[in-house]
Formats: C-alpha cells, sequence, structure tokens
C-alpha cells in the first residue's frame, strides 16, 4: 500500500466515489419508478405478475458485462450505456418486493380503510404502502447492493465510478489502486445498505424493536 | 444496420471456428472454468448447508455471508489475483468458486430449515436414523432450493468467469476485451452475444436438471425456489 498516493489523490478519488453514487443512485430510481407502476398493475391484473417476473428474470439472467457491451453500438461508450442495463437488473428485485410487500398487507386492515371510507387511491397511499414499506425498502436494498457492485464493472466501458480506479490500477500496474477501489466499493455498498434501513425504521417508527 | 452484416462476417469467418482463439475453444475455456468452479462449490457448499440445515446452528452465519458477498466487486478481487498470482487460472477459478458458495449454502441451509419439524419428526418415530431422515426426507424435500442455488451460482460463475479473461485468461470474455482495446467493434459485440446465450443456456439447462431430480409433488414450490434463489 502507498498511502503517500492515497493522500495525493484525494480529490481524484473522491470524484470517481461521486460518479459511483451518481451511478448507483439514478438506476435505483430510475428501476423504482419504472417497477412501481407496473407492480400495481401486476397486483390489479394477476395474469401479468409471471410472465413480468419471467421477463425480468431472464433480462436477469444476461451477464452484466455482456449487457453494458451489447448498448455500445446504441448508446456509445459513456454513463449512458451503464445506466440503462444498471436499471434493467433492478426491475426484477423491486417488482417482486413491491407486489409481494403490497400481497403481505392484512386483508383485515384493507377491509377496516375500506370501510372507513379511503378510496382506492388513499387505501394505497395511506394504509398499504405504509405497511408494505419493510419489504419493498428490503428489495431497494438488495437492489442497491447490487448495483453498487455492478457499477466497478462499468468503468471497463469507459463510465467512470470507482471501478476506473481498480482499471487504472491494473492498467499502470499500481496495486494500491486497486486497493483503494475495492474497499471504497465495499464500503459505498454498506454504507448505502445501512442508510436505506435507517430511512425505513424512520419511516415505520410503529415497528420500533422488529426487523 | 452496418454492424449486423459486420456481425455475421465476425460469425462467419471460417477462422473463427479454428484453432486456439476460436469460438469452440473459447466456449469449452469458458464451460470448463463454470465446471471447474460451480463443481467445486457444490462438493464443498452442499455438505456445509446441510450440515447447517440438519443441525440448526451457524445458519446466520451462512445467511450473512451471502449479503457481504454481493457487496464485494468481483472484478476488483480478479485483478487484485492479479497483482498476487499472476496469469493463473487456478486463482481465478477459487474466486469463482467463492462467488460460486454462498447461494449453495444458504439455499441449501434454507432448504432443510423449511422442511416442516412434523415430518422429520414422523420419520424419526418411524425408526430412520438421523442420516436415514437427511437422505430420504430432508434432501429430497429441500430439492427446490438446493438446485435453485445451484443454478443461481452457475449462471453468476458464467457472467463473471467473463472478467477472467480481463487479466489475460481465456474464455469468452476475450473477444470482448482484446476487441476493446484494439477498438473491434463487431468482436466486441459477438463475444457478448456468445457470453449472454452461455448464460441463458446455462440457466435452461439447469432448470431442466433441476425438473428432473425435484421430486413431482414439488415443482410449483421449485419455480418459486428459482426466482427467490435469485433475489435473496
Amino acid at each position: 500500500m502507498d498511502w503517500a498516493w492515497v493522500g495525493e489523490n484525494l480529490g481524484r478519488i473522491r470524484g470517481y466515489a461521486l460518479q459511483h453514487l451518481f451511478l448507483t443512485a439514478v438506476p435505483v430510481a430510475a428501476g423504482f419508478v419504472l417497477a412501481f407502476p407496473m407492480s400495481l398493475a401486476a397486483i390489479r391484473w394477476r395474469r401479468l405478475y409471471a410472465p413480468l417476473l419471467g421477463f425480468t428474470g431472464m433480462l436477469f439472467t444476461i451477464p452484466s458485462i455482456a449487457l453494458f457491451v451489447l448498448l455500445i453500438p446504441v448508446t456509445g461508450l459513456g454513463p449512458l450505456t451503464a445506466i440503462v442495463p444498471l436499471t434493467i437488473y433492478t426491475l426484477l428485485i423491486l417488482i417482486r418486493n413491491t407486489v409481494e410487500g403490497l400481497d403481505g398487507v392484512d386483508p383485515d386492515v384493507r377491509e377496516a380503510a375500506e370501510a372507513m371510507g379511503y378510496t382506492r387511491g388513499r387505501r394505497l397511499l395511506g394504509v398499504e404502502l405504509p405497511l408494505a414499506l419493510p419489504v419493498i425498502v428490503a428489495g431497494l436494498r438488495i437492489a442497491t447492493v447490487t448495483t453498487v457492485g455492478l457499477v466497478t464493472i462499468t468503468a471497463l466501458i469507459g463510465a467512470g465510478g470507482l471501478g476506473r480506479l481498480i482499471v487504472d490500477g491494473f492498467t499502470l500496474f499500481f496495486p494500491t489502486s486497486v486497493v483503494v477501489g475495492v474497499v471504497l466499493s465495499v464500503a459505498f455498498a454498506v454504507a448505502a445498505d445501512l442508510v436505506l434501513l435507517a430511512g425505513q425504521k424512520a419511516l415505520t417508527p410503529w415497528r420500533a424493536g422488529r426487523a | 444496420m452496418e454492424l449486423v452484416a459486420q456481425l455475421l462476417d465476425w460469425f462467419t469467418a471460417p477462422a473463427q471456428w479454428t484453432g486456439s482463439s476460436g469460438i469452440p475453444v473459447r466456449v469449452l475455456e469458458h464451460v470448463l472454468y463454470t465446471v471447474a468452479a460451480t463443481g467445486v462449490a457444490v462438493v464443498v457448499g452442499l455438505p456445509i448447508g446441510l450440515a447447517v440445515g440438519h443441525t440448526g446452528r451457524g445458519g446466520t452465519v451462512a445467511v450473512n455471508t451471502t449479503n457481504v458477498g454481493r457487496a464485494i466487486p468481483s472484478f476488483g478481487i480478479i485483478v487484485l489475483f492479479f497483482f498476487i498470482f499472476g496469469i493463473d487460472p487456478v486463482p481465478a477459478v477459487i474466486m469463482l468458486v467463492a462467488l460460486a458458495l454462498p447461494p449453495i449454502v444458504t439455499n441449501t441451509y434454507v432448504g432443510v430449515r423449511s422442511v416442516a419439524p412434523a415430518v422429520t419428526d414422523s420419520a424419526a418415530g418411524m425408526g430412520l436414523t438421523g442420516w436415514q431422515v437427511l437422505r430420504e426426507v430432508e434432501i429430497p424435500a429441500a430439492m427446490p432450493l438446493i438446485m435453485a442455488g445451484i443454478r443461481t451460482s452457475a449462471v453468476q460463475v458464467v457472467a463473471t468467469a467473463t472478467l477472467a479473461a480481463y487479466i489475460g485468461l481465456g474464455g469468452l470474455g476475450r473477444y470482448i476485451f482484446d476487441g476493446l482495446s484494439q477498438q473491434v467493434l463487431n468482436q466486441v459485440v459477438g463475444g457478448a452475444i456468445l457470453v449472454a446465450l452461455l448464460a441463458l443456456a446455462t440457466e435452461l439447462a439447469l432448470g431442466r436438471v433441476q425438473r428432473l431430480v425435484v421430486p413431482r409433488g414439488l415443482q410449483a414450490r421449485s419455480r418459486q425456489a428459482a426466482l427467490d434463489a435469485k433475489l435473496t
């Protein structure tokens, strides 16, 4: 380990870390924006659910490096080529957990809300969604941690992020850079996981003491 | 459209199908890495998962390892291994084994654990020994999850084995990385298509195996397990 190098390159490392944050946050957010209406549709029209999982599951099977590369002819080398596949990968996890979370709401609670005069939309936002939140956030956590790991690979197609430290370290034969890239990437994944968990706990105070 | 023509050229060039960098050899290398890594992971992980599941001890450790594993960027580990061991397929395969282990151990453990206690109790009550309960009751009942774990691992290994080519090893990743450094787009995309096809073929082939080895009464559960294994 060459600590002096780390000190001299803090600015560059911070830049890569910020890119990593961007390349993680955008796909997870975009994935959620896409997955949420799809999940509602799958709950409304049950027959959609199995094909939806089958299709997103098939996409999930395609190795990330292959999907990134397949997009190069369409979107060129750069962040967009990373963001589209990363978004696609989050869909399976997010749809599954959103549907299972909303399905898990006690039917009695749903009926009680209806009896109290809740419309379908208000019942969803005010009753079902808060109760399903732990399962939905569990999905977001898996999607986020997976995405953080995959973003390191996007450096190979010129997208940036902490993977750049790994690529540069390999090209220049400089292990310190690789170690920094790996360690920060793991730290990033753990931190993101804890932030989401804390967010879920803050939003579901009635569950205090439970997971 | 020009790219489609170039891709056709790339796939149909006779040189592409012979020699040490031809498609058959690259596919074989890739399959060899995958079979070696997944095979070792099954031999090591299955007994661990069964032991943990049967005795009920150490389950939390097994599950947590899976969660930690997801956060470790395999691409970085492959490059680190290059600095430590040079261009050597053995450490790369060991890394792939480490990647393949958690889904196998966790799913086997969860599969054995989720067998209803009433079932194992009555098996024991009928005079079956611990081993017999494991062999005749727990393993068949856990088969959907065991196979789902193996399937998930194998597909992940196919994907990650691609990265081995980055440090100079063989496999289909060579087309992608050689093509990227020489800026030959049809080769890069051709390689990616082959990798994607191999991953899908692995998923489908192991799906077939799963249908063969899972007891008939558990087939419906088996499909659910295949999905869950990808996401836990």
